[in-house]
């Protein structure tokens, strides 16, 4: 089974990725266990993935935005935002969207090229799962969750920005740094 | 100049820690070249032609002495004892070694500098007009936006990874000195009739090889909501914004495409997710951050001191320079001085080492230990008694850099171009010294008159030849260097695009195609007082294009006469 790292430490992954067949055939035959399967899947096959009765996720593509599946979080554990290259960074507004618009609370996973320095920044925009590129070590990442002690921005779990916590801390305007 | 609290330096020093690391694990071999150059250039590491090139940010152009005379030792001890000032106010090493640059962000760290997004496709150095804080004609301090708005963006989680790199200017004065106009999003200060301090927001404007002047999306934006409405803009080009093509990839061409209109559909309708949350502004936010800046000690003193009075009038080249170099300040008694990096033989915005230190302590004399770096690629000290105009001259010229140029023709602004830049198609610095010296004559420069000439070394214009009344631009030209002239850009409240006149031409042909350019404008002009830029555009271009290449109407009436015997 696959690693991943899932609230800051390194755990199996019992999750399926269901991918297209390279022509972008989408699979015909569905896997036992829990999967996450292409948007274009469950777009087409909504009601067989519900009737399943295994844990379903939904990956999308960089391209693919959160207004695909506002109507159906309930139905997925697990939302996974492919990152094809690392420097596409349209996922970051993705999960920040899947979060603070739309307020899903499952998992959101970046798969695709997700590397130790991405992780940082992907978590603060509401990622608590990742599934490193191939042949990186998930150990020796997780030191980069503490790469910076603060921020000066509201983020998921910190939606107030640094300054709105100064003064919070220290109500008549003095600093406390 | 804004003074760091604890968290703004250890945010640095961490940055210093992280890059450390990356340096390490790319240099054991646990990165690729590929994976490396991302992370390298956000801390604003290139790999050049010869060698690295490092971009230490200047924030908004601001220096303190002792910031300057740490950069003339990081070039002393880490490169060859000179560094660039670019336009985009930041300082460029040439020579710095790799495994170096995590000692050299060490050091910048202990004067509150870094190098942190001087690259890479993220929020880059605020840029704001240089006379911020002391211009009479100053509606609000951008200084404090600016400062504001680099926290906000600086390792914005969302926002680093956008489509292209990203540019913001501000203007908190009446005339517009920071080229708002030529941003990625440019904001400009305007105050509403019951008094509110708020911005004008233009988005899509840019240089490279589409250039576009940014439209207004929004007339007043009050200042309660830079963050948010920022954030909604760059949400929008972040998810939207090309990434097939790195020359579609700037916000211009997203703006351009959906048009400006619908473009400003798209960011309000993402604002009002984001309109009064948390990242709205506070009153106290603002005092905050502008209490942290230092005030200069101002003496009172009387608006004109007869002492500069007397050495004006009795002194031509004195005077000269104060006409050139010497802008007026909004305290009494007090002026900006620009002390020149345009002296003809050294490479445009160059100082060496020495010079540096020697400018900090003309600051710490002179000007309460405060710099700025303009983006016309020049050193400023922004608080000088007029009484001292006179002795700071005499220390200037000594330094060799009292050059009277300022706004003049051979106050060239030119990129690095062909000699250090691997991505240059032609040289810039010796064509800038070529048109320095056919230009010699200082008082036929000044009777030329104000004439901005920008020379680029290829389409990402980094010299902003577009916005030059005289644009020079590095071609290629089946592998040779050749260059392309355009007359009529602009920068500033009329700002515009320039037009290219014709025909490349030789670097040796340079010179004298300029100096053809000027003769058309004497001639032509209707005074004076008509400026180059004026004259262009009351007569068109062909006056111009003809000096160059000939009679167009003779030559096509003659090739249709050959057609016609043929
Ligand atoms: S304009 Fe081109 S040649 Fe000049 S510095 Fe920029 S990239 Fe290099």
């Amino acid at each position: 089974m696959a690693t991943l790292i899932k609230i800051r430490q390194v755990v199996q992954d019992s999750w399926q990725l269901l991918e297209p067949t390279a022509d972008g055939a989408l699979p015909t035959i569905l896997p036992q266990g829990d999967v996450i399967v292409p948007l274009a899947l469950w777009q087409r096959d909504r009601e067989k993935l519900l009737a399943r009765g295994g844990r379903l996720g939904v990956w999308l593509q960089s391209s693919e935005g959160p207004e695909a599946i506002a109507d159906d979080l309930a139905q997925f554990e697990v939302i996974a935002v492919s990152f094809p290259k690392f420097t596409d960074g349209r996922g970051y507004s993705t999960a920040r969207l899947l979060r603070d618009r739309y307020g899903y609370r499952g998992e959101i996973r970046a798969i695709g090229d997700v590397q130790r320095d991405q992780l940082l920044y992907l978590s603060r925009c509401g990622f608590d799962a990742f599934s490193l590129k191939e042949g990186r070590d998930p150990q020796a990442a997780l030191s980069a969750f503490s790469d910076f002690s603060e921020a000066y921005q509201g983020a998921v779990g910190q939606p107030l920005p640094l300054f709105r916590r100064r003064f919070a801390n220290a109500p008549d305007g003095m600093e406390w740094s | 100049m804004y003074i760091y609290d604890a968290i703004d330096q250890r945010l640095v020093d961490e940055r210093v820690a992280q890059y450390r690391d990356q340096t390490r694990r790319f240099l054991a071999g646990e990165l690729t070249e590929e994976e490396f150059k991302h992370l390298r250039l956000r801390n604003g590491l290139y790999i050049q032609r010869y060698a690295p090139m490092l971009r230490v940010a200047i924030p908004y152009g601001e220096l303190a002495s002792r910031q300057l005379r740490k950069l003339a030792h990081v070039a002393r001890t880490y490169d060859r004892g000179y560094g660039h000032f670019s336009t985009r106010q930041n300082l460029q090493l040439n020579w710095p070694r790799l495994e170096d640059v995590p000692e050299i962000l060490a050091e910048l760290a202990t004067v509150q500098m870094h190098a942190i997004q001087t690259s890479g496709n993220c929020v880059r150095n605020i840029t704001t007009d240089h006379y911020a804080g002391i211009a009479p004609d100053e509606i609000v301090d951008p200084r404090i936006y600016c400062e504001i708005l680099r926290q906000w963006s600086t390792f914005h989680p969302e926002f680093s990874y956008l489509p292209r790199k990203f540019k913001i200017a501000f203007n908190g004065a009446q005339m517009d000195r920071a080229a708002v106009r030529f941003h990625d999003i440019g904001l400009r200060a305007v105050r509403a009739d019951d008094g509110a301090v708020g911005f004008r927001v233009l988005v899509g404007g840019g240089m490279g090889r589409t250039p576009i002047l940014a439209p207004v999306i929004r007339e007043f934006l009050p200042w309660q909501h830079l963050l948010t409405y920022v954030a909604a803009i760059l949400r929008v080009y972040n998810r939207y914004g090309r990434r097939d093509n790195i020359w579609k990839a700037r916000i211009k061409i997203l703006v351009k495409d959906l048009t400006p209109e619908r473009f400003r559909d798209e960011v309000e309708a993402e604002w009002v997710h984001l309109k009064d949350g948390p990242e709205t502004l506070t009153i106290e936010e603002l005092e905050r951050v502008s209490t942290r800046f230092t005030q200069a000690a101002y003496e009172r003193l009387p608006a004109s001191d007869p002492g500069f009075e007397w050495q004006r009038q009795t002194n031509v080249a004195f005077a000269r320079w104060v006409e050139r170099n010497v802008a007026p300040h909004r305290m009494p008694g007090y002026a900006a001085v620009t002390l020149s990096l345009k002296k003809t033989g050294t490479p445009p915005g160059d100082a060496t080492a020495d010079q540096m230190d020697a400018v900090a302590d003309l600051a710490d004399r002179y000007s309460f230990g405060e710099l700025r770096v303009t983006h016309e690629q020049n050193l400023l000290l922004p608080n000088v008694r007029q009484r001292d105009l006179y002795e700071v001259w005499g220390e200037a010229r000594a330094l060799g850099l009292a050059t009277p140029n300022l706004g003049l023709l051979t106050n060239i602004i030119s990129c690095p171009g062909g000699d250090f830049c691997s991505l240059a198609n032609a040289k810039s610095i010796p064509v800038a010294e070529a048109i320095q010296r056919r230009f010699d004559d200082l008082d036929y420069l000044h009777d030329i008159g104000e004439l901005d000439l920008n020379i680029s070394g290829c389409m990402n214009s980094c010299g902003h030849h577009h916005a030059g009344h005289i644009g020079i631009l590095g071609v290629d030209k089946q592998g040779a260097e050749f260059y392309q002239v355009s007359i009529g850009g602009n920068q500033g409240d009329d700002a515009s695009i320039g037009k290219v006149i014709g025909p490349s031409v030789a670097q040796d042909e340079i010179p004298d195609v300029i100096e053809k350019l000027v003769k058309t404008y004497i001639e032509r002009r209707d005074s004076e007082h008509e400026r180059f830029i004026e004259t262009v555009r009351r007569i068109g271009l062909e006056p111009f294009k003809e000096a160059i290449y000939g009679n167009p109407h003779q030559d096509s009436a003659s090739s249709a006469r050959q057609l016609a015997v043929a």
